[in-house]
């Protein structure tokens, strides 16, 4: 690695042209008419975004639309779509992926690439930004991209369109320089911040730099002085990425982008050996794990895969992206072929070899945990249940069904004793009519499920209060019954209430059944 | 002539095959202190057994049965998980699986795998993954109603692998129709009325009792085949095991809670029809 690179954070800011923000060409032979995004703004339908060819004509965003109309009739019109654009943005972040994996949105329009140490592997920063901005620009984007040394150095310079930044790229140390003729509201500050420089004769960032700083931040806050450094490279913040960096990566770039679903499981399987490996020196194992299949055309299609303990068995791993792609309800679109796949561990924990143990229990426990990653893989995470069990009384939340893959940790406290519970528990409690002696006797006879029940044996009443402290207030009393009637089925019933001495009439419901 | 031949060749071979995987003395399970003989039947481990519902609304008890069974294939074993395949509709009639009711029956619920699938295809896809993971105490397979994939070669798959893998497998519905499965053992069961409890608590219900008829045995005991019976069973959780229902003393008959003691003595009345009524479902032998 260069020397150059090590030192110095390298970063692209590279804001989507505005004409491009709703996916279209830049240009069509054809020459269309101006194309233009209305909103409706303060009372009008005003310009959100203009094309280049409406640019050139003198519009602007803001304008009204009528203002735009009567100076170029055959406007073509489209509404404004910000979710639309957001989408869009996010889509191209996905795809520049390919280049760093610390990514980070930039406004509406714009991303932040951290670049630091990956420049070397597209032939230098230079070089880097070319590939950068003709990949865009095979998909329609106008793009401007300037590297600098830091985020906001960079960021400064793309949105006014690279500066005199000579290639776009700022020497190392040089952001200073390439700065200071940028106006202020560069700086990403306030309107009124702006206003109050300017009436101070100070318009540039360059005047701005030449100050003294304490008067600057009495009068207009720290905020200025810290984006003034930012931008000065005097200070260096990293990049808040918009998804987390994994643990480690191991990608396939290919000259001739692939297709055939055999060549994408045998690439899969390649990732998988070298993750092993890196695994391995590491003395850890993955516990999430994501495939990124990057798309000639920019679309960008991911699978995650988690497992129940950490692994990083290739066999087992290569059986679980094979479940995972069978299983896909949508399965994956090659289009004209994918150029660049990517096995990331997105979450690892420290895994020491195990030493089997004489029984073998150890092999045993490894093999149920990879039938539950199976089992989670097919039907989801939300299918493959173990029970937690909580200290209270209320049978509704005595126990929960996490998903198995969650629950790693060591085995629960054993349940405390207590009186027989139902197998089965309904949720919620089902309604039942039910003939009972009045106040608290059990049930005699009551109907479920338009079946009519004679009760022969009847056990209760065990009364469980509400928890008063998680439950709103007047939720009523219960008194259980666990009754049998004369087939020998046995129910376990409530009444909800308890006459004369809590408020409204007390109901009956059916909330489980014993075996 | 020839292909006559071959056929009875291949059942020979076909019939030694079978004798070889008869279960041995250590892998084979009983009810308990429970059945004829006292020590019951009983049943293989690494094998299929098929449990049916005597009626749908006797689901609950046929749950109640074989998670008994499961306890006891387990053996003293109690690490090992137990995973339990449901279908989502079981859940919806039924409600969900409770812990406290689990850990009531015996059953330590961090032991159990829960794993809900939506529809029987997924049931037995994932039972058919399950059942090949030795590292599992049991494995319970519960689809709803009387799914058509679960036929002769589906339950002879699964049995298959059950032998290979040492699982002992549960397959577990409501008898709607009898269809062909290739199973060691078949139960029926329906729930039994309680035993008779200490005479100060006469109400009180009981632990868990079945009306169980063994339908169907395969290979019998030593190869000496089985014949069917009925049993009344009750399942002591605490020793894990099953044991005899005592015949009940007294008529059932709907007896309000808190009615006078005066009736009690009108109701022994009836005893003696009842209790001829229950010994008239035992097996005699």
């Amino acid at each position: 690695m260069p020397a150059r690179n090590a030192a110095r954070s390298s970063r692209f800011a590279a804001p989507a042209d505005g004409s491009a923000a709703g996916g279209t060409p830049a240009e069509h032979p054809l020459a269309p008419p101006p194309l233009v995004f209305v909103e409706k703004a303060q009372n009008a339908l005003r310009l959100a975004a203009v094309d280049r060819a409406a640019h050139r004509r003198g519009l602007a965003p803001g304008l009204t639309l009528a203002d735009a109309r009567a100076r170029i009739p055959d406007l073509a019109v489209i509404d404004h779509d910000p979710a639309a654009d957001a989408a869009f943005l996010e889509e191209v972040a996905d795809d520049c992926d390919r280049w760093t994996p610390l990514v980070a949105l930039d406004g509406g329009d714009g991303l932040v690439l951290d670049i630091t140490g990956c420049a070397h592997l597209f032939g230098g920063e230079a070089a880097m930004r070319q590939r950068l901005l003709a990949h865009l620009a095979r998909h329609g984007l106008g793009a401007c991209a300037v590297v600098a040394g830091t985020p906001d150095a960079a960021r400064a310079l793309a949105r006014s369109g690279g500066g005199r930044v000579r290639e776009g790229i700022v020497a190392p140390g040089g952001e200073a320089a390439a700065v200071a003729v940028l106006p202020i509201a560069r700086l990403g500050v306030g309107e009124e911040v702006v206003t109050g420089l300017s009436r101070a004769g100070l318009k540039t960032i360059g005047d701005l730099a030449a100050r003294p700083g304490t008067p600057l931040a009495a009068r207009f806050g720290e905020d200025l002085l810290v984006r003034l450094d930012r931008a000065l490279g005097r200070e260096d913040v990293r990049i808040v990425p918009r998804r987390p960096l994994p643990a480690c990566i191991a990608e396939r770039r290919f000259a001739e982008p692939i297709a055939r679903v055999e060549d994408i499981e045998a690439t899969l399987g390649l990732l998988v050996d070298d993750l092993a490996l890196m695994l391995e020196a590491r003395g850890e194992g993955g516990r999430a794990f994501e495939a990124s299949f990057f798309r000639a055309d920019g679309a960008v299609r991911r699978l995650k895969v988690e497992t129940a303990r950490p692994s990083r068995d290739a066999r087992s791993l290569r059986r679980l992206y094979r479940e995972r792609i069978e299983t896909l309800a949508d399965p994956i679109d090659p289009g004209f072929g994918f150029d660049l796949v990517r096995l990331a561990v997105l979450r690892a924990e420290p895994l020491t070899p195990a030493q089997v143990s004489l029984d073998g229990r150890a092999v045993e426990e490894e093999e149920v945990a990879a039938l539950i990653d199976r089992l989670a893989v097919r039907l989801g995470r939300e299918r493959v249940l173990r029970f937690l069990q909580r200290d209270t009384h209320d049978p509704d939340r005595a126990s929960a069904l996490v998903p198995a893959a969650a629950l790693a940790g060591p085995p629960l406290p054993p349940m405390p004793e207590m009186l027989p519970r139902p197998l089965t528990l309904f949720d919620p409690p089902q309604p039942i009519e039910a003939l009972a002696e009045v106040p608290d006797g059990p049930p005699l006879r009551f109907r479920w499920r338009r079946v009519v029940h004679e009760v022969a044996r009847a056990e209760g009443p065990e009364r469980i209060a509400p928890e008063w402290w998680r439950r709103p207030e007047g939720t009523p009393t219960r008194d259980y019954f666990r009754v049998e009637n004369r087939e020998g089925r046995r129910f376990w019933l409530f009444r909800a209430g308890l006459y004369d001495r809590e408020p409204g009439t007390p109901r009956w419901f059916l909330h489980g059944l014993f075996p | 002539m020839d292909t006559v031949r071959d056929i009875a060749a291949l059942r020979q071979m076909l019939a030694r095959l079978e004798a070889e995987r008869l279960p041995g003395a250590a892998s084979v399970f009983s009810l308990g202190a429970a059945g004829p003989e006292g020590g019951g039947v009983r049943l293989a481990r690494g094998a299929l057994h098929e449990v049916q519902a005597a009626h749908g609304a006797d689901l609950p008890a046929a749950t109640g049965f074989v998670l008994a069974l499961a306890l006891r294939a387990g053996g003293a074993d109690v690490r090992r998980p137990i995973l339990w395949v449901r279908q989502d509709f079981a859940e919806a009639e039924l409600g969900r699986l409770d812990a406290p009711g689990l850990a009531s029956l015996g059953l330590d619920p961090s032991r159990l795998i829960l794993v809900r699938a939506p529809d029987a295809a997924e049931v037995l896809r994932a039972a058919g993954d399950a059942v090949r993971c030795p590292g599992l105490g049991a494995l319970v397979i519960e689809p709803w109603g009387e799914p058509k994939t679960l036929d002769l070669t589906a339950t002879r798959r699964l049995s298959l692998r059950a032998a290979s893998s040492g699982v002992t497998s549960f397959l577990l519905h409501a008898a709607a129709r009898p269809a062909p499965t290739a199973v060691a053992t078949r139960w029926r069961v329906a729930p039994a009325a309680s035993g008779p409890g200490a005479p100060e608590e006469a109400d009180a219900l009981g632990s868990p009792a079945f009306t169980a008829t063994l339908l169907r045995h395969r290979g019998g005991e030593g190869g000496r085949p089985v014949e069917g019976g009925t049993w009344n069973l009750e399942w002591d959780h605490e020793a894990c095991s099953f044991r005899d229902l005592a015949p009940l003393p007294r008529a059932v008959v709907p007896v309000p809670a808190g009615r006078p003691a005066g009736t009690a003595a009108a109701r022994q009345g009836n005893a003696g029809a009842e209790r001829g009524e229950i010994v008239a479902l035992r097996r005699a032998g």
